[in-house]
């Protein structure tokens, strides 16, 4: 939109990638005079404040730097040699596809920052709080940012222990279980996934995924792709989560602290659906294509099973988690993103990045919006909270309720929020999946994912039920409405919602034209 | 006379290349001269001892740069033949500067040690010790004869058996000393007849001709020089700890004393992994499908083995920590050998056996400064606990925050960034060499490893159990501890320091 000269840009995005991590290391040591603040708790969380702030204006700017014309062509790239021994490059870029979810990332990671400062987490001191937040920026960024394989897994494994951290000392109940499950599931994943890549790196004599993409497989045997596809596809899968590698989400999300499950649903499954659509589409589309049904199927049973299992949590007596619920819902709506991917056409991928986009917003939203019923209430048990007759939060905190109401409606993909236009793509590509892939199989994918639609709208709707209205007893003490810094926290989000809602073209222009690259082979 | 005699005399006079062999020679006699200097020095002059040994080693690894610029080799056969006993090549230098370096820093930890001990060590004697052993590890990878090689495998041990029993009084440690002395004597044995056999087949003891000869052995000799090959190598693998020669590595590293365990941990396995490489890739090419799989295999059990009893260790027991890094360091060898046994399967043996260079100085940085945080908890914690590591970063925030750089670094984990690419490095040679099931088995056991790993990490940012009592740390602990961490960041930063030698030949 601006004109941004090209060494200015290269700076802005090695800056969103190493910002954080000076950032962290600033955090742990002593304020300098003159930024002190009220208490050293107090200096530090301003301090994760103005990190990530300043990472999200560079962010910004980066985004209205961006030529908007060639979203497919790699832009603001840094390519230095890094690890010749390994033929590591330290090489940046981004293009339609990564951007969008690196000002996700930045935009997230502010918000949570913003909220910890007013709302400091219960736990030990809010310095390695910060620390590792930022690590975890810094992290989940690079994944965005970087073309080259061992250093999409190096960053792909740097998110682990600031989150592993996060999940166990500021956690809820059963958190330390919950945080090694998460570990020790992600990191098994992640292993394999190496192995695939070094498959790919030593075959294809390179790591570089421009230069892979460009080559688009013709230098991997058929047997060399499949057997990649199914070592890094296991990697993504246990990330992104696939069902049956789903298992350690719901536990990781129930336990960990609210902004811990924001920006683990927000912004860090999607490195698992990233890494799809850039590593596995381009690199190996022989080796992909014999796993596509495959892949479909899975994500279709995710989907149905993750809403069953909301259904199931929503009932009346079922002592359901609301956390544990929104999780499970993550399962449905990653579901709808690995269908999209699967189907290995324009419409199904950019569909796919529109949900990522899209599950981001609203169910980082949902995870604020829970988080604030806790504060308040105390418990996120849906029996405990709705009583006999309901929760009655209409009633209580009128716009809290109403911003509930508005995230799970959201959530259900209706018209005219962010939430429809990714679920839909996803069906349409389904409808007529790419040349090679059985379209009678994928039609009854298609089918059953719609019926999940249906699903996920049945438990959204009994949770708006349960926790908004009800009678409101006449005795209860009043529920403390939104807040202020709430307010500054969550209008980013619901504007996003209703502007990716009405306005799709904003995020399909940028990712269509990448996708169609993509696909067709190459990225320039 | 002089006319016939002079060549004659030149070729049975060698002449020698003081300058290659050096830097084991220092050390020898740095050795010496402490242990004469015991005699004289007063019992409160006795520390100087230490500081001199520490000056000797370093002077013995600066003495490396000088052979920095082109291979030597001495002790040459004279004739027509050219085949030599001592070569200082890339291989050998890499190797000495990582055995001196680890023998420098188990130095600084022994310092803190000895004085902390209060007489119970004899104190010539330990440096004495420690250096001749340093001397032997030192002369080994430049060895390129099966005498030699034997000789500074000994050379390497003897002195370790005495270090782990030198505490006087100690019943742990003299126990410890002699399971270790009767299961390595009876290793070396084994090497020494697999040695005899190959020489009975070949008729030579130079690496290089037995390289050469053993391709063509007569048919009915063959069994004799397979057998003989995979003789050679136990020795080797005891010392390596891999297993099922690994039984006498807890015992030994909890009744040593810890800066001993530390140089076994480091010191020793250097000495086994590079006489491995050597009989392997530089005597025996010709037999990899001998060696090849039997290394593959023993790999495999080794990490398992080691990981899984690590995993097993409980942290209230009496010297859990110690223990816990003896099965991990288990498990460790287990990771050094894979690219050893990939030699086997590629053309490019020299590549492949450089990554098991790379990963063991990244190994001997990071496991050193383990030691050296373990050695300041034992300080005030005899017992060395893990439980006693618990709220460590309340007490010393510093020497926390190092430890679980380097425990994420042996877990292969960011932050621990060089740890992760030594993992890929060996990684990649597995996948090279078509060893898809080892890479996976290793895949298995890099997560074990992380269990244990981090919850060692994760104890140290509990809250402390009563009164966190603050205490000064010597000079000498500082100054591994700064080392060892320097070391651990630098290459973090640059992996390429140590990860070059992944990717060029060696010798």
């Amino acid at each position: 939109m601006i004109d941004i000269s090209e060494s200015v840009m290269q700076f802005l995005l090695a800056l969103i990638v190493v910002g954080p991590l000076l950032g962290a290391v600033a955090a742990l040591l002593p304020a300098p005079p003159g930024l002190k603040g009220k208490s050293p708790e107090q200096a530090v969380l301003r301090h994760g404040v103005t990190v990530t702030g300043a990472i999200l204006i560079a962010a910004i700017v980066l985004a209205l730097g961006f030529d908007q014309d060639h979203p497919s062509r790699m832009q603001a790239t840094t390519d230095i040699s890094w690890i010749p021994a390994l033929d590591v490059r330290i090489h940046l870029g981004i293009d339609g596809i990564s951007l969008p979810l690196v000002v996700l990332t930045a935009l997230l990671t502010f918000l949570c920052a913003l909220y910890s400062y007013f709302n400091p987490p219960a736990g030990p001191s809010p310095k390695a709080f910060v620390a590792l937040i930022l690590v975890l920026e810094s992290g989940t960024l690079a994944s965005f940012a970087v073309l080259d394989l061992l250093l999409f897994f190096l960053a792909f494994e740097t998110v682990l222990i600031p989150m592993y951290f996060l999940i166990a000392r500021w956690g809820g109940a059963g958190r330390t279980r919950a945080a090694w499950k998460f570990i020790l599931f992600t990191l098994l994943g992640s292993v394999v996934m190496l192995l695939g890549l070094l498959l790919i790196g030593i075959k294809a004599g390179t790591f570089d995924m421009v230069a892979l993409a460009t080559d688009n497989g013709r230098s991997l045997t058929t047997s060399v792709q499949v057997i990649a596809v199914l070592a890094i596809g296991i990697g993504l899968a246990v990330k992104t989560p696939m069902w049956p590698l789903h298992s350690w989400l719901p536990d990781a999300h129930t336990a960990a602290p609210t902004v811990g499950s924001v920006l683990l649903a927000g912004v860090m499954l999607k490195m698992g659906t990233y890494g799809f659509v850039r590593i596995l589409l381009p690199v190996a589309p022989d080796g992909f294509r014999t796993f596509a049904p495959y892949l479909a199927a899975f994500a279709v049973v995710g989907i149905i099973y993750g809403s069953l299992a909301c259904l199931n949590l929503a009932k009346r007596g079922a002592k359901g988690d609301l956390k544990r619920l929104i999780a499970y819902s993550s399962v449905g709506h990653m579901g709808f993103v690995l269908l999209g991917i699967a189907t290995m056409t324009p419409t199904g991928v950019n569909g796919a990045l529109f949900a990522n986009i899209a599950h981001g917003l609203i169910t980082g939203l949902l995870f604020f919006l829970v988080g604030g019923l806790k504060d308040r209430t105390g418990t996120t048990d849906l029996d405990t909270l709705a009583e006999e007759t309901g929760a009655a939060l209409y009633g209580k905190a009128p716009r809290l309720g109403g911003l509930l109401a508005f995230a799970a409606v959201a959530s259900l993909g209706l018209p005219g929020l962010a939430g429809f236009w990714g679920e839909m793509l996803a069906l349409f590509g389904a409808f007529k999946p790419a040349a090679g892939l059985s379209r009678p199989a994928f039609l009854t994918f298609m089918a059953i994912a719609a019926f999940g639609t249906l699903l996920t709208a049945a438990y959204m709707l009994a949770v708006v039920r349960r926790v908004c209205m009800g009678a409101v007893p006449q005795d209860t003490p009043e529920l403390a409405d939104v807040r202020t810094y709430e307010f500054a926290a969550w209008t980013p989000l619901v504007a996003l919602t209703v502007v990716a809602g009405l306005w799709p073209k904003a995020l399909l222009g940028l990712t269509d034209p990448a996708v169609q690259q993509l696909l067709a082979g190459g990225t320039r | 006379m002089s006319a016939l005699a002079q060549p004659l005399a030149a070729n049975l006079v060698q002449s020698v290349d003081w300058l290659a062999i050096a830097p084991p020679t220092l050390t020898a006699v740095v050795g010496l001269i402490v242990l004469v200097a015991d005699l004289f020095v007063p019992e409160a002059r006795k520390p100087l001892l230490g500081w001199v040994s520490v000056a000797g080693l370093a002077a013995a690894a600066l003495l490396l740069l000088p052979l920095l610029d082109h291979d030597r080799s001495t002790f040459c056969l004279t004739g027509t033949t050219r085949a030599c006993s001592y070569t200082a090549d890339r291989f050998t230098l890499v190797v000495q500067f990582l055995v001196l370096g680890g023998a420098l820093l188990t130095a600084l930890l022994s310092v803190t040690t000895l004085k902390d001990g209060n007489r119970r060590y004899p104190q010539g004697e330990f440096w004495f010790l420690l250096l001749s052993s340093a001397a032997g590890a030192a002369l080994l990878p430049a060895s390129r004869d099966l005498a030699t090689l034997i000789v500074a495998l000994e050379v390497a041990s003897l002195p370790a058996f005495a270090l782990v029993g030198i505490r006087h009084g100690d019943k742990r440690s003299s126990e410890a000393a002699l399971k270790f002395f009767l299961s390595s004597v009876t290793a070396t044995a084994v090497s020494l007849m697999g040695v005899s056999f190959v020489y009975a087949t070949t008729g030579s003891l130079y690496l290089t001709q037995v390289a050469d000869r053993i391709q063509h052995v007569d048919g009915q000799l063959h069994t004799l020089a397979q057998t003989g090959v995979v003789l050679t190598l136990v020795g080797f693998a005891f010392k390596t700890a891999a297993v099922p020669f690994h039984f006498w590595v807890p015992d030994t590293y909890v009744g040593a004393p810890l800066p001993i365990a530390a140089y076994l941990s480091v010191v020793g396995k250097a000495v086994g992994f590079s006489g491995l490489i050597l009989v392997t890739v530089v005597a025996f090419p010709s037999y990899a499908d001998v060696w090849g799989p039997a290394l593959a295999a023993l790999a495999a059990l080794t990490m398992s083995v080691g990981n899984v009893a690590a995993l097993r260790q409980q942290a209230t027991r009496a010297y859990s920590a110690v223990r816990l890094l003896a099965w991990s360091s288990v498990g460790q060898a287990g990771y050094l050998l894979v690219p050893i046994a990939a030699a086997g399967y590629t053309e490019d043996a020299q590549k492949a056996v450089g990554s098991t260079v790379a990963y063991a100085l990244m190994y001997a940085a990071v496991n050193l400064g383990a030691f050296a945080v373990a050695a300041v908890v034992a300080r005030t914690a005899r017992l060395n606990r893990i439980s006693d590591y618990r709220g460590l970063y309340a007490r010393n925030p510093l020497t926390a925050l190092l430890l679980t750089f380097f425990l994420l670094c042996l877990a292969g984990l960011p932050p621990g960034i060089i740890g992760l690419f030594a993992k890929v490095t060996v990684f990649s040679t597995a996948v090279d060499a078509g060893l898809g099931w080892l890479a996976v088995v290793m895949a298995v056991n890099v997560v074990i490893a992380l269990y244990y790993y981090l919850q060692w990490t994760a104890l140290l940012f509990r809250a402390p159990e009563g009164e966190p009592a603050r205490h000064r740390l010597p000079a000498p602990l500082t100054a591994a501890l700064a080392l060892t961490g320097t070391l651990g960041v630098v290459l973090s930063g640059a992996p390429q320091l140590v990860l070059r030698f992944a990717a060029t030949g060696l010798f």
